[in-house]
């Protein structure tokens, strides 16, 4: 790899022990995908934030180096940590998991990183522009900032963005490269697809496809006329989890379509397909769901004005998260939803969500609009699923 | 014998070999207190990888296994050096914050478990010292 020699420096460890390890991971990630140069990036997105996730071993990591000296150079903010962190009690958070959990958004903070604790940065103003290099983890925000934004980032991991955000750097390689976000599959969607459920279901039935792939094809989506924000940033959270998908074109949604012409190789995806998947989503049965939560990725402001519509004056009988964003929840506070959602026994978990939160054990069936809510539901805590539009999810938590 | 392959993280060190040609993924798979391989029907379950000359094709599974790579080298339990046919990220950045030898692009299937070896992590070879074991 060729560095300039401010990187060379970085490497040498002029710049301290912190920012030598960060230029350390990025040189070998370089060398591993044969990238010949770094990139300058203006915007990075840290993941690995949640205690559940990390462990003490990830803890310590992030305290040497913040230790080391490490401070951020560029816009950087962070990823759902395992607790709504102004509200950890009402939650039913174990202390000690709260006070580990703390140390970890110390350490972020000290090295410059601002405390969002989101998985949609693009909603509050860590919004790249399109052709904007950024180093992003939390793979559906990569997917949405690589596919609707057309700002270029590879999917990070934690550790890789984190030296990114100390160095102001990362390997050009992979989706900064122009030859590499051209479609290389086209997907022929015979239905038309609408609500963030039907957009999740999509995902999924791609991801599917895409999951045993190498190299990862980059799909062309053709039979979709619109999408609203909320349906995108469904659609990415679950392509990205079933498929591991970092950028999908949709002509005449996404902003780099227009520049390609669909790719020869065809799939054809029919009703039988979306029913299919949708039903692997569905395995409840005979029992109860006792957990209601949307917000996976976080709510925007419009879903949660949504949610206020649809409880006002009711109560729900189940267990309800609400994963949103501090920014959106301020503003809910500020429009009366707040109140609407919690008179109604619904509870705010903001900073967190369904997917990091420390629960497993606490419930048995999860109800939820979002198909990448349901992988983790099963995945990382056992729990049946019952995938569902929007508003009948509300209706469930009234049931 | 001497196998030529890449640097991703340099140190010199001489061990002994554990060797599997499946992929492992350390988060979930590999105990951090222990070094044991807990992945279950690996063909690897049971055995420790503290002290050894780990090598593998390349690591699979979530990115938060960098950190139990970065656990295993506080609790003492880390391996000696790591080889791979191709290194991944997850791989690579655990080495690299935990301070392991790394090498990739090695032929693999030439080593067995049980030889001794010596890693020369910095110039990207591999020694086999003790050729009756191949």
């Amino acid at each position: 790899m060729k560095l300039t020699a401010e990187e060379q420096d970085m490497l040498q460890g002029a710049y301290g022990r912190a920012v030598q390890k960060a230029m350390q991971i990025l040189v070998a990630l370089g060398t591993i995908y044969e990238a010949e140069a770094m990139v300058a990036v203006s915007s990075v997105q840290v993941a690995g934030v949640s205690y559940d996730n990390l462990g003490e071993a990830g803890l310590e990591f992030l305290e040497e180096m913040a230790g080391g000296g490490g401070k951020v150079r560029v816009l950087t903010t962070l990823n759902p940590a395992g607790m709504d962190i102004e509200n950890w009690q009402a939650m039913g958070i174990d202390p000690v998991f709260a006070a580990q959990q703390q140390r970890v958004i110390d350490a972020f903070t000290r090295m410059g990183i601002i405390p969002t604790c989101s998985c949609t940065p693009y909603l509050f103003g860590n919004t790249p522009l399109f052709g904007e290099h950024i180093a992003w983890s939390e793979s559906s925000a990569v997917c949405y900032a690589n596919s609707v934004l057309g700002a270029r980032s590879n999917r990070e991991g934690g550790p890789s963005a984190l030296a990114a955000a100390i160095t102001g750097r990362t390997p050009c390689y992979g989706f900064h490269l122009e030859q590499k976000r051209y479609p290389t599959i086209t997907f022929d969607i015979k239905v038309p697809i609408s609500g963030t459920y039907a957009f999740g279901v999509l995902g999924k039935v791609v991801g599917d496809w895409m999951e045993s792939c190498s190299p990862k094809p980059v799909p062309y989506l053709m039979g979709v006329s619109s999408a609203s924000l909320e349906e995108l940033k469904s659609l990415s959270a679950s392509i990205a989890t079933y498929g591991g998908a970092a950028l999908f074109h949709i002509p005449g949604v996404t902003p780099e379509a227009s520049c390609f012409s669909p790719p020869e190789e065809k799939i054809v995806i029919t009703r039988d397909d979306l029913a299919r998947a949708a039903e692997s989503l569905n395995d409840v049965g005979e029992e109860q769901v006792d957990f209601i939560s949307l917000g996976c990725p976080h709510l925007s402001l419009r879903e949660v004005a949504r949610i206020a519509e649809l409880l006002a004056g009711r109560r729900v009988r189940k267990t309800f998260w609400i994963t949103t964003s501090r920014p959106v929840k301020r503003i809910a506070d500020s429009m009366g939803y707040t109140r609407v959602i919690e008179e109604a026994g619904a509870i705010f978990a903001v900073d967190t969500c369904c997917v990091v939160a420390p629960i497993k054990g606490r419930f048995r069936a999860l109800a939820t609009d979002s198909a990448k809510a349901c992988f983790y539901a099963t995945a990382k805590n056992g729990f049946k699923t019952r995938l569902l539009p929007f508003d009948r999810v509300v209706e469930e938590a009234l049931l | 014998m001497k196998l030529r392959g890449r640097t991703i993280f340099p140190g010199c060190v001489k061990g002994e070999a554990l060797v599997t040609l499946q992929g492992i993924s350390f988060f979930g798979g590999v105990d951090p207190a222990t070094g044991e391989i807990v992945e279950k029907g690996h063909e690897l379950e049971g055995k420790s990888v503290a002290g050894k000359v780990l090598v593998f094709p390349s690591g699979k599974g979530s990115t938060v296994g960098s950190y139990t790579l970065y656990r295993l080298k506080k609790n003492g339990m880390a391996p000696l050096a790591v080889i791979n046919a191709e290194c991944e990220t997850i791989t690579a950045v655990g080495c690299i914050i935990a301070e392991i030898p790394c090498i990739d692009r090695i032929p693999i299937n030439r080593l067995q478990t049980g030889c001794s070896v010596v890693v020369d992590a910095r110039h990207g070879e591999v020694e086999v010292i003790d050729a009756t074991r191949e």
